[in-house]
Order: structure tokens, then sequence, then C-alpha cells
């Protein structure tokens, strides 16, 4: 039996109202809010942010990693691989980057599926991750979103059974950006929707349903991508859904989040599903996916919930000129603080461990973990005699800290501190997504893998410390 | 261990005027700072033997010291943190007592307002190459660094915020008032303690006024062989321990370490102590210039100096123990918080002051009857230090080899 072994999702936890953008510019605002990348994530943060939260449900060695997007840092070098070396993955491990496509999501999960059914691979983590940007008082700056999702395709433990699917392919200008195009460009919307969205979605659905002998009254719940809440609705009205059979697509919550949208409504479905239950699960962008799913009995064991409820609760508003800071909308004034030394690719080379997987040592002779690798121990002095020790997956303490007012940063006043990790080992960092008036000497961490700066076109990725959050 | 007690003395010093000085160069600095204390020894240019230099950002190479023109000499530049005049200056000193030199120059020099930068580089190196150089150090800055210190020391002893901000204000207040008497000192005006306590927040719980001036100055030292001093001048200082303390950024990798307290300050005090002979500093030292870069740093520095009991700072600074007329005058020329801090000047510009007061040369600054005083930087910062101390006093005693 091919399935989802595991799903989660990655919201960051800013929001932007679409009253406050429409405040900024004296516009209309369209109501909901969207979910914001905070200043030190991207879409491969937030891509590991999810897949940590899977391996960590579903313990299986992954054969492969399939990376959906249409915001990768880089037009050459692989983001599978970023993503792969901060999870920690195995060597032997197949890495892909799917992109260019809005259904980049689906088409590696399908890869993923035929891959383990021709047991080509045991498991696969496919992880979509986006973070678009729409150009000021468009409706895309209102509708886009930020966020990721991550699902494990296996044949053991299944939560969600694959029992079908169907795609086709449709060439057509609905949204698009050029190689060098920063922000959403699009067609307009009545021509996007019934011209594009209505008819290829009604193609792959019915193209699925004759393919499979099924109507849509045998699906206990319809998940399906749309470019905006009134084109998602209005699909259900001509498809003849019921409204209980419908997944909210979040859109008012968090917008549009691109390749990652589909993955987080199925997540969200999946939440509240019970077994037996068939879901028909569509994607779309240049064309459309749709799959078949049947809920196990294992989605009953409360470690494999996806819950997504607990991702949307835990938001924090921020304003426009934040937004605007952080998605470097406007020049702001450089630092005054001496800058940072030049990166040394040689350097991020030799401890891509180090620095990517947060991979410190543990003493053989004392038992004392530390971080970074030393040669000789902090503690005994013994030398050479180590093994290696990961820090990225450990709770730890706020021992003391402090919030700077000069530190450079796009999210200012700067925070940072001392961790003292569960188990051993200490850390200074920098700290995110906390509240400098709630943080607090002895307050429970753990670490989030970020994005420090940009320098000379090489993205800076280590890991921050941050206020716990509780399953 | 022999240590170098009183086999070395000080004959000369110079310290430049510190501040914003735009229309001085590293040079202008240098030949002023040493041409004052050539003319403060009563020597020539040309007698030197041999010099040390010290910088952190301003030269490379012992060719800093060109402007100076001293030919053909052993020259050496030096660079410890925020301790390098310190450094300097002990470098010189040891070459003395070896006999490898007689006339021995160490000169501390910085001009940090050429860089148009604000404060200091941060941490891009923190005693692991590789952190720095990968780019992913926390890129804080120095206040926020020993911001830790007081975040920990008030948790730690439950002191509300408030009334720690006013325990770090009198430490301000005191060091204003000291710099408002130095007409070197790059600043020179009294505060109150609301003005420290309401001075904008750098990194809590150090408000600007808790932060130290960053300078250009220089400063220098002549040291010849102790029994040679007599001969230059009729007050000579004698140098009674010189001590560097380095960790192995312990404080950072270890969970035994506190952050309440610099290790490094503790243990090489104590080495210095030994060294002089001191059994109670808070009653035998007469006079102490402490490494105040942040006002929570010269609080921590007494109890690590023993100046203090641990944990009871705080009622000495309350009580006014370390002011000008109280038991152990602490920084009465300012401190770096005043009297600036180039940061390669800084040891030997503490010095200076020490020198003058142990000559009874310090004008309104003046303590009664100095005997011993006492020198510390700390370079680096909480948990992961360079300390430097050094004593001197104005009475020559006998070193272990003349006992002998």
């Amino acid at each position: 039996m091919v399935g989802i072994t595991s799903i989660r999702t990655y919201i960051p936890a800013y929001r932007l109202s679409g009253d406050e953008i429409a405040r900024m510019w004296g516009g209309r605002s369209m109501g909901g809010e969207k979910a914001v990348a905070g200043c030190d994530e991207d879409s491969v943060t937030m891509a590991v942010g999810a897949g940590l939260d899977s391996i960590k449900v579903y313990k299986g060695k992954m054969d492969g990693l399939f990376f959906a997007t249409t915001t990768a840092p880089y037009k050459e070098k692989q983001t599978a691989a970023i993503i792969a070396s901060a999870l920690d993955l195995d060597k032997a491990c197949y890495t892909s980057d799917f992109t260019n496509s809005l259904r980049a999501g689906s088409l590696a999960l399908k890869s993923a599926i035929d891959a383990v059914q021709c047991s080509s691979a045991d498991n696969i983590l496919v992880i979509a991750s986006d973070c678009r940007l729409g150009a000021a008082q468009s409706t895309f700056e209102q509708t886009l979103g930020d966020g990721a999702a991550s699902v494990i395709i296996g044949s053991q433990d299944v939560i969600a059974k694959i029992e079908g699917n169907y795609s086709i392919f449709n060439e057509f200008f609905d949204t698009w950006r050029t190689e060098d195009d920063v922000f959403e460009r699009g067609a307009e919307e009545r021509f996007i929707d019934t011209a594009g969205y209505k008819p290829v979605l009604s193609e792959v659905i019915s193209g699925l349903l004759d393919k499979y002998k099924l109507t849509v009254k045998d699906f206990s719940k319809v998940v399906y991508y749309a470019p905006d809440v009134r084109s998602h609705a209005g699909l259900a009205k001509s498809l003849g859904f019921d409204k209980g059979q419908v997944q909210n697509p979040l859109y008012a919550q968090i917008g549009n989040t691109g390749t990652a949208s589909a993955f987080i409504m199925l997540a969200a479905a999946l939440d509240t599903a019970e077994p037996g239950d068939r879901i028909l699960f569509v994607t779309y962008g240049d064309g459309a996916d749709a799959f078949i799913l049947q809920v196990t009995d294992n989605i009953r064991k409360t470690r494999m919930r996806p819950m997504v409820k607990r991702d949307l609760e835990r938001k924090t508003p921020i304003n426009y000129a934040r937004y605007a800071m952080w998605r470097g909308l406007v020049h702001m004034e450089a630092s005054r603080l001496p800058e940072r030394p030049p990166l040394s690719v040689q350097c991020l080379s030799r401890e891509k461990k180090n620095i990517l997987a947060l991979y410190g040592v543990k003493c053989k002779s004392c038992g004392t973990p530390q971080y970074p690798t030393s040669r000789v121990c902090v503690m005994c002095h013994t030398k050479d005699n180590f093994e290696d020790y990961k820090f990225s997956d450990r709770k730890g303490i706020l021992f003391t800290f402090s919030v700077d007012h000069l530190q450079p940063t796009l999210n200012p006043p700067g925070m940072n501190g001392v961790v003292d990790f569960e188990g051993g080992g200490r850390l200074v960092c920098e700290l995110t997504d906390c509240d400098p008036a709630k943080t607090e000497a002895g307050m429970p961490v753990e670490m989030t893998f970020r994005k420090l700066y940009q320098t000379k076109g090489i993205n800076s990725y280590f890991w921050k410390a941050k206020p716990v959050t509780e399953d | 261990m022999e240590g170098i007690k009183d086999k070395v003395a000080i004959i000369g010093m110079g310290c430049t005027k510190f501040g914003e000085l735009w229309d001085k160069s590293v040079g202008d600095l240098i030949v002023e700072a040493a041409y004052e204390a050539f003319e403060d020894a009563g020597i020539e240019q040309k007698q030197v033997d041999a010099a040390w230099i010290g910088t952190v950002f301003s030269g490379l190479s012992a060719i800093t010291l060109a402007p100076l023109r001293l030919s053909y000499i052993p020259i050496t530049r030096v660079e410890n943190m925020c301790a390098t005049g310190s450094e300097a200056l002990r470098a010189a000193a040891y070459a003395v007592a070896a006999g490898a030199c007689d006339i021995a120059l160490a000169l501390g020099v910085e001009k940090l307002k050429d860089a148009g930068t604000t404060g200091l580089a941060g941490p891009a190196v923190v005693g692991s190459s590789t952190l720095g150089t990968s780019g992913v150090a926390p890129g804080y800055s120095p206040p926020a660094a020993f911001a830790y210190l007081g975040t920990r020391y008030f948790h730690h002893h439950g002191i509300k915020p408030e009334d720690g901000k006013r325990l770090l204000a009198k430490i301000a207040v005191k060091n204003h008032h000291n710099g408002s008497l130095n007409p070197k000192a790059h600043f020179q005006n009294e505060i109150t303690e609301e003005q420290a306590m309401k001075a904008p927040i750098v990194a809590w719980p150090l408000g600007l006024m808790d932060c130290c001036g960053v300078s250009d100055g220089a400063a220098a030292a002549i040291v010849v062989r102790a029994d040679m001093a007599k001969n230059f001048r009729a007050d000579p200082i004698y140098i009674k321990a010189s001590a560097i303390c380095v960790g192995a950024r312990d404080g950072q990798l270890r969970q035994d370490y506190d952050f309440m307290h610099i290790e490094e300050n503790v243990q090489g005090s104590q080495k210095a102590y030994k060294e002089a002979g001191i059994k109670n500093p808070r009653k035998e030292i007469s006079i102490a210039e402490v490494h105040d870069c942040f006002t929570i740093h010269e609080m921590i520095v007494y109890e690590d100096l023993g100046f203090s009991p641990k944990g009871k700072a705080r009622e000495d600074v309350e009580a006014g123990t370390f002011t000008l007329s109280g038991e152990l005058p602490v920084n009465t020329d300012g401190g770096l918080k005043c009297f600036g801090h180039p940061l390669g000047a800084s040891g030997l510009r503490m010095m200076y002051e020490v020198y003058k007061q142990l000559q009874g040369k310090a004008g309104p600054r003046q303590v009664k009857n100095p005997r011993l005083g006492l020198t510390h930087n700390l370079g680096g910062n909480a948990g992961t230090g360079i300390s430097s101390c050094m004593i001197v006093g104005n009475e020559k005693g006998k070193s272990k080899q003349q006992h002998e």
C-alpha cells in the first residue's frame, strides 16, 4: 500500500492583514490576512521547518527528497541538497528540485508515488515551499502568502493511501515570472478563471472520475487549489460539490502559498479525517493533477495528526512597514556597525555539517557535548576523542540574553543569547520569533534553521534559538 | 616562578588627549605620546634600544611606529584586543628584565574614528576561525555581549530592573565626575543618575551612558632596569607584577560558567597579587584603573579583583567605596567611560594615570598618599576573554634576585 505516512505544515508566525495593506495604500481591503515569512525566513528555511517536523514523526530512512518551489534561492544550485543537509538526511538520498510551476508540489508527489510503487524507494520526503511577492498595491500583494508543507510517501504506516491519479497539461498564461521578475505577473482574473482554471479543473476531475468509475459523491472531502477565494468557491458551485465536502482553502488565514497551498489544505483536511474517508486532491498550474486518497486507521494515532490548526493559531500581526523592510521593498539605511568579514565558501564547505545540521562533538572521555567541533575537549582537555553530536533537534534553556539595538537586523531590536542544551553543551546565538518583552533568563528554547543574510550571491543559513512551541 | 617584581621601572610616560581627533593621524598621535614620554624621562629618541607598538586596527607590523624614525632597532607590533596597550608594556618590561635591552619604549595607539562606523567590530571571529569566516557567528554588538552579564547578574541576585539601572548609573556618574577633572579626557562633563538612567537603551540593561567612549588616542611608556631608574629621575615607578590571563572560550562553550564574573579577571588578578605580594587588595591597593568598557563590567570587576566580596559589589557602589574620596578610588581619570577607549592605547593610558597619581602629580584628582596602583584590561568579553592585570608602586622593594 503506497501513500502518505506523514504530512506537516510550516506556517510562519507573522500575519499581514488586507486591511493593513489597504490602509497603507488607501485602497480596498480584500479582507483576511496572509502569512508572512520572517525577515530571516525564505522557501528554504520554511521547507526545513516542515521537513524536520515530518521526520520527527516518521523515523524511516528517506531514500529521496523532492523539493518543490517557484522561489528557489538560486537559479543554478540545487535547493534540495541544502534542505537535505539541514535535515541531516543519509547521504545516499536522491535529491531533486521541482520548479517553475505552481503544480511543482504535486509533480514531485507523483514522482514520489511512482518511485515507491515500483520499489525504487521505500520513503520519499516531498516538500513544497513558496514565498512569492506581489508588487505594491497589486491584488497579489493581498492574496499571496508564505508557507511550506512536507509529505512523506511510503508504504509502511500509511495514513492516507493513494488510490489513483490523473493528470493533464495545459499551456496557458495565467501567472508567470520571467527570470528577472521579482513580482508576480498575472492575466486578468476573469480570463484566468473562465478560460484556464475552471475548464482545466473540470477536465482533470472528470478524467479522474471516469478512469476510476467514481462520482463526486464518493468523496467525503474535496481539496483543491484555486488562484483565489472567489474562483475556489466558483468551482465548487459549478462542479456541484456539497458545502460540507469542500476543504476551506485557508486563503483568508494565510493567503495563497503557491506550491505549498494545496498541501496545506490537504494537511488541514487530514487533521479531522476519519478512517475510510476518501479525499479528492487536485492541484493546478500549467495543467492539473488529481489524486484519490483513502484515509487509513493509522490516522487515529495522534502523533500522525498534521496539527494545522495549531500552526494557524500561532500568529503575530505585523504592520506594512515591517513587511516592506523584510521583503526588501524599501531601501533601509545601512548599519553603521562595521561590516561582517566576507564569507568563505571554503570554510562553508569544510564545516557544512556543523553549520547546516548543527553538529558539534561529544567527548568520549568525559561525556561533554560541545559546539563547534573541537580537537581538544573544552572540559577534560583530552585530545581527539570525540563522537559527532547533533544539537539542532535538542531543546535548551536561555541562560542569559540581550536585546541589542545596535545589531544590524531587519527586525529590530536584535535578540541574542546563551543557550544551554538539555544533555549538555552551550551555544551563543541569535534568537528569533521572540518578543523582547516576554523574553527572560531561564526560558525554554529550541533551534530553528534561518537565513542570516545574503552577501555576494550567497545565502548564509544557520540556526537560531526561538521560544519552544509546545505540540 | 621568579616574576619581574621590582626589576623594571617606568621612567617616563606620555598620553595624548583622547577624543574625536579628526585633524590628527595615527602618526601624529604616536609622535605626541612618544615625545611626551621622552621628555618626561629626560631621554632622546635615539636612546631607545627596542620598542613595542600595540594596535588592534590602526596598523600592521612594527612599521606602524615609523613616524618616530627610530633607526634600525628591534620593534614588534603586538595585539591582544582591548588588552593590547598593556601587552606592549608587558613585552617591553620583560625584555628589560631579561637584560635584552636597557631602555625600551611601549606605545599603544588607535584611531577608531577614521573608520566612520559606530562602535567596534562585532565578534566576527569568536575564538574560532571557523564560525568567524563561515559567516554564521551571531551578529551582536559588543554592548550586547556585556549585557549578558547584567541580565544574568540581576536575574540571579533578584535585582529589580530599575534598581539595577540605578546601580550602573552610579558608576557612570562617578566616572563622569572624575573625567570632568581631566583635561585630556574625551568627555569632561558631569552627569546625573537620572540622565544616565534615561539615556537611550543600547542593549538592555545598558544605555548610552553605560557604554565607554569610542575614541582616538595614544599613550607611551619608557621602561628601564630598576637599578638604573634613579639615574633618570627621582620618582620612578616600579613594576610589581604583570599578569595576562587568557581563557579558552570556556564560558561560551561550558554550562558551568555563570555569566556573573569573568574567570580570566579572577585568575589573572590572583596571579598578579601573588607576584606583587599582595594579600588584601582592597586594603593594600591605593588606586585602580579598571576596564569599564561598560558599567556592568566595572561592577563585576570589583568582585573579580577582590575589591568587593562576591555578590556584594552593590553595597560598595551604594557606599561610594570607589569614588575619588572613597576607600579605594577606581578610574580616577574618568576611565574608559570618559577618558575614552582607543583600544591599543587604553592599557597604557591607565598606567599613565596610575603613574601620575603615584608621583603625586594628578592635580585635582590626586588621591592621598598612594603607594600601590593597579591597571586592569579585558579583551574579548564574557566567556571568552584576555585579562591583563599590572601592579606598580612608588617604592622599590628588593627583588627576589637581590634577596639571594
